[in-house]
């Protein structure tokens, strides 16, 4: 992470006022000045997010449109890059995929949507990561052809609304988005507000991401903040929400090394791309569905409460190291550590008994099937 | 009693030649919630500056040094079940390690607690 950035280059996103208001704490974070946490920490913050909803301002995310002429060669053009089915994406739906190298490492990981329909013809709309913005960008221009163009959309905010109660604030407020299905989106009228909110999510619970005007983003976050199920949520209770729902983080989980299939991530691949390649790495992807990968991302439940964290060793009963914990920390809703990390196959099974390293000292752990905590999304 | 601090945001709270060691309010505030303590034995003899405990927040994983050298005569075992009590009240019942003082003198190294407020306000 770009954590030796001087205080004064952090860039800010249009919320980091409401943030500073609210006594956040704010850390360096991809480049930006980012709320970690409110006053209530983290461990309240994640609770309420399971329990109610959460607010997240992930407008560090970079928000870009790839347009051409029409969605046929808007999807050619993107799944020469991903290994998702991109031309097959209906009206509103939305897909996570990965951004691949010839070697099938993954470059970023993003969600692409096709925007609902009468929102114009050929339309992408694309969520990458914030530390690896800038790279996309340039590695997507580089490779569209001439009819497709990639228009950052630097003046987007992305607000994040997560957690049981989210459908119910946000249904209140504009009454379809209560009837979007999982990974969908539509066009909205938030008390006057333009935003296009999509059902998805980076926590495991149902919520929305929102996407507003970056000079509306202060309107709409105060708009819903003012619900009383409604709470602010900084990155750190993000992160631990995420690791719980076993979801990836790019850059310690996945990276480009790693492939999506050893990360567990074959199923957003569909059948149409697996027969048809035709995206960078297909040889190795194929190969390794069809005959297994080398190394499988898995859940690791560490015995005792210290948590295992990024980089910590994981070996089998005779000491033999086969693997190492690539993110772990506290999980608050399983009440102790939890860590994912990458082992070789034949260890790859849940119920598997392993050892972690923790401060020099071998760990009892569990190998478990993902995710610790059970996905809640809106099917 | 007497309370010392360290730059690393320790402090010790001394007593005859017993010397209480935890982390301060600023260093609870600044790692959040804490989520596991792991603590010496007791009898183990701590130089100055050696790892006395490591206190694990949410985010991450921080070193708690001995601010003097001395044996440990005692370990807040509170903090084995309940960590967050370093948050509710760092500087009293979130304590970490007690410790009979080996020489007393380097104490005198130390910061006051007026001198560990200047230092405190100078960095946040």
């Amino acid at each position: 992470m770009s954590d030796d950035i001087r205080p004064d280059e952090l860039l800010e996103t249009p919320l980091a006022r409401l943030h500073r208001d609210a006594g956040a704490r704010m850390v360096p974070f991809a480049g930006y000045a980012m709320p970690v946490q409110y006053p209530t920490g983290i461990i309240a913050e994640h609770v309420w997010t399971r329990e109610h909803a959460g607010l997240f301002d992930v407008s560090h995310m970079g928000q870009a449109r790839l347009v051409g002429p029409d969605h046929a060669s808007v999807a050619a053009a993107l799944e020469s890059l991903v290994p998702a089915d991109i031309a097959g994406l209906a009206f509103g739906q939305q897909r996570y995929t990965q951004l691949l190298n010839e070697e099938g490492g993954i470059l970023d990981d993003l969600m692409v949507a096709r925007p609902a329909r009468g929102a114009g013809g050929g339309e992408l709309i694309l969520v990458v990561n914030a530390s690896t913005k800038e790279a996309d960008y340039r590695h997507i221009a580089a490779h569209l052809p001439e009819e497709v163009e990639l228009r950052r959309e630097d003046d987007r905010a992305l607000l994040a609304l997560q957690g049981p109660e989210a459908a119910g604030v946000l249904g209140a407020i504009a009454p379809e988005a209560a009837a979007l299905a999982f990974m969908t989106g539509a066009p909205l009228d938030l008390a006057g507000i333009p935003a296009y909110a999509s059902r998805s999510g980076y926590t495991g619970e149902d919520g929305f991401e929102i996407s507003v005007p970056a000079q509306r983003a202060e309107e709409l976050w105060a708009l819903l903040a003012r619900s009383p199920a409604v709470k602010p949520v900084g990155l750190g209770a993000r992160d631990s929400l995420r690791l719980e729902a076993g979801l990836p983080l790019y850059g310690h989980d996945i990276n480009q090394e790693t492939s999506p299939v050893e990360a567990g991530l074959a199923w957003s691949i569909q059948r149409r791309r697996r027969e048809e390649g035709g995206f960078p790495g297909h040889i190795r992807i194929a190969e390794e569905i069809a005959q297994g990968p080398l190394r499988r991302r898995v859940g690791i439940r560490v015995e005792g409460r210290a948590p295992a964290r990024e980089h910590a060793e994981i070996l089998d009963l005779s000491g033999e190291l086969i693997g190492k914990v690539t993110s772990g920390g506290f999980g608050p809703t399983v009440g102790g550590p939890v860590a994912m990390g990458y082992v070789v196959p034949e260890f790859a099974v849940p119920g598997t008994r392993v050892a972690v390293m923790v401060r020099d000292r071998r760990v009892p752990a569990e190998i478990v099937k993902l995710p610790f905590v059970p996905h809640r999304y809106r099917r | 009693m007497t309370i010392r601090y360290t730059r690393d945001h320790e402090y010790i709270s001394v007593e005859g030649d017993t010397g209480t060691i935890g982390i301060t309010d600023y260093a609870q505030a600044q790692l959040g919630d804490v989520v596991f303590v792991e603590l010496p034995e007791v009898g183990k003899t701590l130089a100055k500056g050696q790892e006395a405990a490591v206190v694990e927040s949410v985010k991450a994983a921080s070193e708690v040094f001995a601010p003097v050298s001395g044996e440990v005569v005692a370990v807040n075992g509170e903090l084995e079940s309940a960590p967050g009590t370093v948050n509710e009240d760092a500087a009293g019942r979130g304590w970490f390690v007690k410790l009979r003082l080996k020489d007393p003198a380097e104490l005198d190294g130390l910061m006051t607690e007026a001198q560990y407020a200047e230092y405190v306000s100078s960095i946040s």
